[in-house]
């Protein structure tokens, strides 16, 4: 039993890894229309994440592997019930990787600027969407007596899923923004710090709004913090982390407050993921349908040897992922090789 | 429109035009670390300058592999849940270690292949490129283990559970080295390397034949690249191929039996060499070498080979496509040893390959070839291994989705259709201006002179701060 807490530890940190990680990437994906105000400043943006995007996006390859073996009927159900919402996240997924690729190919104008937009639209596409995704987990979905979900597109679309994708968004945008504070230099770099602490405040509110709205409505994910209290130091810490972020960034200390927004964006999906615990996925048809980390799990066989192939594996991906973002710090310079 | 034949179809869309890539990436990677070591070797600036304009492509090549690649992951739940049920328990380890051990590899050192070439000396660059090169193939050797338990389960029990049938593993290791795995990998790789080989040998005849101030980087890359394909093209028919082909005669007979058109069983079986399967009148017809097939299953001329009839119809593969793409596999196999061949003789002949324009434009079509034949080889694999999606224990068309819409798989398809065509004419056509254009010089290239650069760990993490 306690190898299925693990395994649920474990995928809330390879999602945490993901928002965080490539949540950057999004963000500067969002940001680079409004910021970037010429070709020069939008190989900036490009180029900030060109050495390391790809690596990031192996986070969610991972989130979808480990899902696969240590909750398979959690992968199949999901995937297959919102299977036009994950024809539009690959969609979109795919674009951006060909965006970043592509672009800077050929000098032409109307090239570049046209993969400009499919790389702000698939940015954006990706945050909405996972946010969208995960405002329908916390809202619970039909899940049926065989465990599959019978739902359109249409069924997702919430206001509260929506709330959630769009408070995504700007948190994704915020947490990029931070980062290219460490990246950009001259005028971008003024006018990225001019929009750090805006961003903030939207985020901030939204934020706020969405906890509120969850308390009071969302009754799986909410009581176990009325039954047990003392959890809520979960969602505090993202709350001061978030605070620690805006002194550091008032103060010009980029790398730090890069750390706390980074803080802030595992403490807010820890406090979900506590919340639901044990279920993985709530039905709203039915509770004894949930399937939760203990019925919807592999056999401890399973759990095992993956436990042992993470513990040897993830050292080195931790080790290798610093150093390469050792030999890339620093801000970013156009050179012949760049996208 | 019924969504399991159209999930069907999507997937075999999809699976095969990423595996367009993989090959690619794989070769192109094995020769690249040649090419650095060449370098490192002589200090020979061509050496550079191959290696900065065969990073661009593998680029290029890396993106669309990683963008079809994804979908991969992703559609064993969005089309095939009941499979996913089935095989969670091991199937999913198995993608699960691929993104913990190979796939973090080369996304994470990607980045400094495609941008350390002025950050880091040449012997760490090329480390960065063998780690690259490296996941690509410890990538492609979980996915074959994965797709090896699918043809040739083992280290399991199915147990009934309250969401239906499940595989549970039992045993590891038993898992991980099914009867196929060895075989299908080894197969597998030297294909890649052929084909990786393939594409460096078409862009370095085109030197010769169209670019001409590039024809001395063109002589330099086929250097490098041919010795690769003639060895591993010579091998792969007689000794990787033939040694998957008696796998499959041992694991899979009914396979072996559809992909030769055996319908009785048969004593000093033939070998087609071309042929058609005449399914109404269950007879084969084609150009046959007489007791081949048995020596090459069995090692014995006569040994009999196990015909369809001895199996149940309802466990035969779908027949002609399976007989055919096996059919062009090989024969191309052996197109590709007299290719090789040819190529040698007018190299070592006074090196007159460098003049002879029909051989060179041999070479640059050679690619396309070797991607028809790397492709109608998976076709193999997956058409021969019908009607089961888990050979003996799942059949396909019991793993789909019970909650999909014939129309939402149909919309699905239609994108795939659309984005992947596109992807397809862009690759083609960035890769091609990328070649016409040819490598950049090396002044072009470097911000800096090569003995500037950090070239052991110690450098890139001490002295290198702010050099």
């Amino acid at each position: 039993m306690w190898l299925n807490v693990v395994w649920f530890a474990l995928f809330v940190i390879i999602i945490a890894g993901y928002l965080i990680m490539d949540g950057f990437d999004l963000g500067v994906g969002i940001l680079h229309p409004f910021l970037a105000r010429n070709d020069e400043e939008r190989r900036v943006f490009l180029n900030s994440i060109g050495p390391v995007w790809d690596g990031n996006e192996v986070w969610l390859v991972l989130g979808g592997g480990a899902l696969f073996a240590a909750f398979p009927l959690v992968y199949a159900s999901l995937f297959s019930g919102l299977y036009i919402a994950m024809m539009l996240v690959l969609l979109v997924l795919i674009l951006r990787t060909v965006a970043i690729e592509f672009r800077s190919k050929r000098p032409s104008p109307a090239w570049r600027s046209f993969w400009d937009g499919v790389f702000f639209a698939a940015s954006l596409g990706i945050a909405l969407l996972l946010g969208v995704a995960f405002g329908n987990i916390l809202d619970g979905l039909p899940i049926a007596a065989d465990g599959y979900i019978r739902a359109n597109l249409y069924d997702l679309l919430t206001p509260y899923a929506l709330l959630v994708g769009v408070t995504t968004i700007f948190m994704l945008a915020t947490h990029g923004a931070i980062y290219l504070s460490m990246k950009a230099s001259g005028a971008l770099l003024d006018r990225v710090k001019h929009w750090v602490p805006r961003l903030m405040i939207a985020f901030f509110a939204l934020n706020t709004v969405l906890v509120g709205v969850t308390a009071l409505v969302h009754e799986t994910v909410s009581d176990r913090y009325w039954s047990q209290p003392w959890l809520v130091i979960l969602p505090g810490a993202a709350l001061l982390s978030v605070i620690v972020a805006w002194l550091m960034v008032r103060r010009q200390r980029y790398f730090v407050a890069f750390f706390f927004s980074a803080a802030m964006i595992a403490g807010l999906l820890i406090s979900a993921a506590v919340g639901l615990y044990p279920n993985l996925l709530v039905s709203t048809l039915n509770s004894s349908y949930n399937l939760t980390i203990f019925n919807a799990a592999s056999q401890p066989n399973t759990l095992t040897v993956m436990l042992i192939m993470a513990l040897i594996g993830m050292p080195f991906v931790l080790l290798y992922t610093a150093g390469v973002y050792y030999i890339f710090r620093g801000r970013v310079q156009i050179g012949p090789n760049s996208y | 429109m019924d969504s399991l034949l159209l999930s069907r179809v999507q997937f075999a869309l999809t699976a095969s035009f990423h595996f367009i890539y993989p090959p690619l990436s794989m070769g192109l990677g094995l020769l690249l670390i040649i090419i650095g070591v060449n370098y490192l070797r002589t200090r020979d600036p061509k050496w550079r300058q191959l290696s900065f304009f065969w990073v661009k492509v593998y680029g290029l090549v890396f993106a669309v592999g990683v963008a079809t690649g994804i979908v991969q992951e992703f559609e064993f739940g969005t089309n095939w849940p009941e499979y996913s049920r089935f095989v969670g328990n091991i199937f999913g380890s198995l993608l699960a270690a691929e993104g913990v051990f190979a796939f973090f590899l080369e996304g994470g050192f990607l980045g400094l292949m495609l941008f350390g070439g002025n950050r880091l000396g040449p012997r760490m660059w090329l480390l960065a490129i063998f780690m690259v090169a490296f996941g690509a193939h410890f990538s492609a050797l979980w996915i074959l283990m994965a797709n090896s338990w699918m043809q040739t389960p083992a280290g399991y029990v199915v147990t009934q559970t309250p969401m239906g049938a499940q595989a549970f593993m039992t045993d590891f290791g038993a898992t991980v080295f099914t009867p196929s795995f060895l075989p299908r990998l080894w197969h597998t790789w030297v294909a890649s390397w052929m084909t990786g080989a393939a594409l460096m040998l078409s862009v370095g005849a085109w030197f010769l034949l169209r670019v001409k101030q590039h024809a001395e980087l063109g002589k330099a890359t086929i250097r490098v690249a041919l010795p690769v394909f003639v060895i591993f093209s010579i091998l792969q028919v007689p000794l990787f191929g033939a040694r998957q082909a008696e796998n499959v005669t041992h694991n899979q007979p009914v396979k072996l039996a559809a992909m030769e058109g055996v319908w009785e069983d048969t004593a000093c079986a033939p070998m087609t060499v071309v042929g058609w399967i005449d399914e109404a009148n269950q007879t084969t017809y084609g150009i046959k070498i007489p007791c081949l097939l048995s020596f090459l299953a069995y090692g014995d001329i006569n040994a009999t080979v196990q015909g369809l009839h001895s199996f149940p119809a309802d466990t035969w593969p779908p027949l002609q496509i399976t007989f055919q793409a096996y059919h062009l596999m090989i024969n191309l196999g052996m197109v590709f040893i007299g290719i090789g061949l040819l190529a040698a003789f007018f190299f070592f002949w006074g090196r007159r390959l460098w003049r002879s324009t029909f051989i060179l434009w041999i070479l640059v079509l050679t690619i396309f070839l070797t991607e028809v034949a790397t492709i109608v080889g998976w076709w193999t694999a997956e058409f021969g291994r019908q009607p089961w999606i888990v050979w003996e224990l799942l059949r396909t068309v019991d793993a789909g989705s019970p909650v999909l819409l014939g129309y939402q798989v149909l919309i699905s398809n239609g994108m795939f259709i659309l984005l992947y065509g596109i992807l397809f004419v862009l690759f083609i056509f960035l890769l091609n201006e990328k070649i016409q254009h040819g490598p950049d010089s090396l002044e072009s290239m470097e911000e800096r002179p090569v003995n500037a650069l950090p070239d052991t760990f110690r450098e890139i993490f001490r002295r290198q701060a702010r050099a």
